[in-house]
């Protein structure tokens, strides 16, 4: 208490204050007057009493200055003279500082904002207890190494394994929801009863599902999540025990779950429901519509999950030969499932900032040498005063400290807002599938990063001048004229540091070249069909009133009919899911009159509309395209991709042809009557898979995906198409409004290419800017230390023409080392990032070439301005200038 | 600033607290003299440390300052003792005697032994 008193007042004491100095020399000074008149009583001469007073107190300055010592705190004293001096000459060099500010600010901008995003999404765990204990665990088959799970492999792992406290399983569902405006078609999920247990998640209100309460036989029952319970039910308390009608059904609501409360892979869901009532994919062993998520036992790795999991799969192919052959097992952390598609894009996004940061960086503290070159004399004039080389660093560190604590604040303001402008930019399915997403923002993780940049910085824009004293001899320095080996160190130090931002701006101008030719051949890929024009929804009828066959198929006979009535409109089909949306819905197919080895043949099935290749436009390769007549009454048909033939009969006419499945069971049984050319039904990036496309009709459904060509512009099709659905019905919900064009460009990986390719555009941009800013400081800094150089070899009969050479072949060596260090890293940068290229090598000639051509004459453009400058020397100003 | 120099600092801060309370009010130069006088010419006391000892005490809180005139006329500084500054000095005092016969205790057996 008493120290913390007497230490705050010593604080206080920095203020400088000329009245205490005033007070004590008085209180010395009638000290002295005192002992004096007490020394002349005591009978010396005044000299002497005089003479002994002062030596009694040991001396009048000595003891001022203890005095001054004690009254405040001496290091901190002259730290803050040190601040107030660099703050002057930081305000005496405006120019520079601002240049040095905001260069370092926008590298901390946007490394501070990309590290947020990377905390939030990898290294903040997941919302969970234990929530590393956590494992996602799947079937996986050769074309999926991360399958989806059958419910009754589902009930033999739980049983069987060895590794997990718990485990088990969740699939997404839809309901219809009436909402007094209208029928709605809400997300939902389906899970095993311990699902929440198992995530450590209890709700908030009411209670959890009991053990049981999954089973067929127990009564159904729903949790809301916080989000659907405050906008539905306005977050009433007494929603518990009430029922919501779900799809038609009364289901009680029995709780509701945390606010915090997240899973990404059903990010969107709201209604919470027991497994409940099997669907009849649900009851067969081949049909695989789960996933499952564990909590490993304690003690068990992660890899000996994976092998028990594996020997269990292992045993069941034994055992169900039929449905299991083939069929693996995954075990991988819950994060790795939830981020592992983000990772390697946020990873090189962080990688493009922090190149971005050190060019930054490196630029700055080029700055920084150029001034301490000219701050030669003024340093030298001071150590002549006799100002230690540690009180001339210590001048250094403070004025680094200033100048990295003014671009800290701005950087982390800006990459608050930069973090509020991404987000912004993201789509809202996109955030409902990263709700880690939320808590992006300061924390002390972030917060610890920025400081750390912020001591990387200052460790480097103190060194810099520090180093430069170090090899700078007094004496030369003190005479101004002179040219010394200040200037030899500069030319090797500051132009090195000019290669290596040339460097790192050839790094992400072709990490942004390339990116952006990824981007360009994602969206040029070859679809397989026409996707202008094409407006999309999903229609969902109710199953009370079309739940049979020929209620449906009315139904879709009805829809396409009239809207395909409407004017603007050329054609409608329904699909049971349209193109690029995914790989996935397969079927295992067997060719009749084909050897059969057992292992299952998987290809995508679509069930299609007769007019569905019209209407995209794909083309018909051979055979015929399906009749809207060929019904359930008909035999059965289908029409196969290229792939699929190109696969399954090499050198054959498929047409003709029989298939069904892996036991060729007759009802399966089905004859091929067309090919039709790949259409692209996986993502952008992902190969085409062998695709058989069965008639609609024949097997109609209550849940269709419609697409519509239209003649003028799609998107304001919509309305009118979706209002002659509800005409039809006004139970009828219509869902996801969209165009083809749209779910193209919005799809994950156009948008994962698309962003990529943009932000790393962006630190390519800032980075050419920052290094040719950097390549012209170094060139006129050469040029105004050699004008007397330059003048004298004017005066010998130099011509200009010499003197443009002169200047411009040490740019050109900069460059040319810079841009061939460039295209070595930058290969290197792109082996790394290849993952995220698309149909683009790392090593791409045309994307490598033109960068170095890009870069090499923008270098000569900022060499040009000094050299030109140099070439208008007039050699008797530059001989007589000293 | 090694430990000598502290110990040296905390003498001389009781010695001050301890002139003032025999003392009354008393300036800088009072206290120097006193302290000498009391020492009986032991101590050879540079009197300018004094001031940076007043002035940490003053920053502590245990005494007060205050103008004034001397009895000879001369404008000088009164020292007076807070109620802080007098219960740091009984603790001190209290200290140093524990201090002081825990030393004693140390010293006399080996007179004993030699």
């Amino acid at each position: 208490m008493k120290r913390l008193r007497g230490f705050l007042s010593r604080l206080a004491g920095i203020v400088p204050r000329q009245r205490r100095e005033q007070e004590f020399a008085e209180e010395i000074d009638g000290h002295l007057q005192m002992h004096i008149d007490d020394n002349l009583r005591a009978g010396m001469s005044p000299e002497e009493a005089r003479r002994k007073a002062i030596l009694t107190l040991g001396g009048v300055e000595m003891t001022k200055q203890a005095y001054r010592e004690q009254s405040t705190i001496p290091l901190l004293e002259t730290f803050m003279q040190d601040i107030r001096f660099a703050a002057r000459q930081l305000r005496k060099n405006l120019g520079f500082t601002l240049t040095a500010v905001v260069t370092l600010a926008l590298g901390m901008c946007a490394s501070v904002a990309l590290f947020a995003f990377v905390d939030a999404a990898l290294i903040k765990p997941l919302p969970y207890p234990l929530s590393t204990r956590l494992v996602g665990v799947t079937e996986s088959a050769a074309m999926f190494p991360r399958a989806n799970l059958s419910y009754l492999d589902y009930v033999d792992w739980k049983n069987l394994n060895k590794v997990f406290s718990s485990m088990d399983v969740y699939t997404g569902t839809g309901y219809m929801l009436n909402t007094g405006t209208g029928v709605e078609l809400v997300e939902g999920a389906r899970v095993s009863d311990g699902f929440f247990k198992t995530l450590g998640i209890t709700p908030v209100l009411g209670r959890d599902f009991y053990s049981g309460e999954d089973l067929p036989s127990a009564p159904r029952s729903v949790m809301l999540t916080y989000g659907a319970w405050k906008k539905r039910f306005g977050g009433r308390k007494d929603v518990i025990g009430q029922t919501v009608v779900l799809s038609g059904v009364p289901v009680p609501i029995v709780g509701v779950l945390p606010e915090n409360f997240q899973f990404a892979p059903r990010g969107e869901a709201e209604f919470w429901s027991p497994l409940n009532t099997h669907t009849s994919c649900e009851q067969r062993r081949s049909c695989h519509n789960f996933n499952g998520v564990a909590r490993l036992k304690d003690g068990v790795s992660i890899e000996a999950a994976r092998a028990n999991m594996v020997s269990i799969a292992q045993q069941l192919e034994r055992q169900y030969p039929d449905s299991n052959r083939g069929q693996g097992a995954s075990v991988d952390r819950l994060s790795e499932i939830i981020v592992g598609d983000v990772r390697p894009i946020l990873l090189a996004l962080l990688g493009g900032a922090a190149l971005l940061l050190m060019i930054a960086c490196v630029n700055v503290a080029s700055l920084l040498l150029v001034r301490s070159e000219s701050r030669r004399h003024e340093i030298a004039v001071r150590g002549a005063l006799g100002a230690s080389p540690a009180r001339l660093v210590r001048q250094f560190i403070t004025e680094g400290v200033l100048l990295v604590t003014l671009a800290s604040a701005i950087g982390v303001t800006t990459a608050f807002f930069a973090m509020r402008l991404l987000m912004r930019l993201l789509t809202k399915d996109i955030l409902a599938r990263m709700p880690y997403l939320d808590g992006l923002g300061m924390n002390y993780r972030v917060a610890a990063f920025a400081v750390c940049i912020a001591l990387l910085a200052l460790v480097v824009f103190s060194l810099t001048p520090i180093l430069r004293l170090s090899k700078s001899k007094l004496r030369d320095d003190l005479n101004e004229g002179s040219r010394g080996g200040g200037s030899v160190l500069w030319r090797r130090l500051g132009s090195n540091l000019v290669v290596v931002e040339l460097t790192i701006a050839m790094i992400l101008l072709v990490s942004a070249g390339l990116l952006g030719k990824s981007f360009y051949r994602l969206l040029h890929v070859d679809l397989g069909f026409q996707p202008d024009h094409l407006a999309t929804f999903q229609v969902v009828a109710p199953s009370q009133t079309y739940g049979k066959d020929e209620q449906s198929l009315a139904l879709s006979r009805r829809i396409v009919a009239d809207l395909s009535a409407l004017p603007g409109v050329k054609s409608v089909a329904l699909a049971s899911r349209l193109p690029v949306n995914g790989n996935g819905n397969t079927n295992w197919i067997r060719i009749a009159g084909k050897p059969y080895d057992g292992k299952h043949n998987e290809v995508n099935q679509r069930e299609v509309s007769s007019g569905y290749f019209t209407t995209l436009q794909a083309k018909l390769l051979r055979g015929r395209f399906f009749t809207d007549d060929e019904d359930g009454s008909k035999p059965k048909v289908v029409l196969i991709n290229e792939a699929f033939a190109k696969k399954y009969f090499p050198g054959e006419d498929p047409i003709g042809q029989h298939m069904g499945d892996t036991n060729l069971t007759p009802k399966s049984m089905t004859e091929i009557i067309g090919v039709v050319s790949n259409i692209r039904e996986g993502s952008l990036d992902t190969e085409i898979w062998p695709a058989e496309y069965d008639p609609l009709n024949q097997s109609p459904d209550t849940f269709v995906n419609l697409v519509a060509r239209t003649s003028q512009n799609e998107e304001s099709m919509l309305p009118t198409l979706t209002a002659a659905v509800h005409r039809i019905d006004p139970g009828l919900a219509t869902v996801e409004e969209s165009t083809m064009m749209r779910s193209i460009e919005d799809s994950p990986t156009a948008y994962m290419h698309r962003s990529s390719a943009w932000l790393i555009g962006g630190f390519a941009v800032l980075a050419l800017l920052l290094s040719v800013v950097g390549l012209y400081g170094v060139v006129a800094y050469s040029v105004s230390q050699r004008t007397r150089e330059i003048g004298v070899r004017m005066a010998l009969g130099a011509q200009r023409g010499t003197v443009y050479g002169l200047i411009l072949k040490e740019a050109g060596w900069l460059t040319g080392w810079g841009i061939g260090a460039g295209v070595v890293c930058s290969i290197g940068g792109a082996m790394l990032m290849r993952g995220l290229l698309f149909g683009t090598a790392a090593w791409d000639v045309a994307t490598l070439s033109s960068v170095a051509l890009m870069l090499g004459v923008s270098a000569l453009l900022a060499s040009f301005i000094p050299a030109r400058r140099a070439a208008s020397v007039n050699p008797v100003d530059a001989l007589r200038a000293e | 600033m090694g430990d000598k120099a502290d110990v040296w600092q905390g003498t001389l801060a009781l010695m001050v607290l301890k002139t003032i309370e025999a003392m009354g009010p008393l300036h800088g130069y009072g206290i120097a003299r006193r302290i000498e006088q009391t020492s009986e010419n032991m101590l050879a006391l540079n009197y300018g440390t004094l001031y940076p000892a007043l002035l940490r005490l003053e920053q502590e809180g245990a005494i007060a300052s205050e103008w004034g005139m001397s009895e000879n006329n001369r404008k000088a500084k009164f020292y007076t003792l807070t109620r802080a500054g007098r219960r740091q000095l009984a603790r001190e005092a209290r200290d140093w005697e524990q201090t002081a016969a825990i030393v004693a205790r140390f010293l006399a057996p080996t007179d004993g032994a030699a």
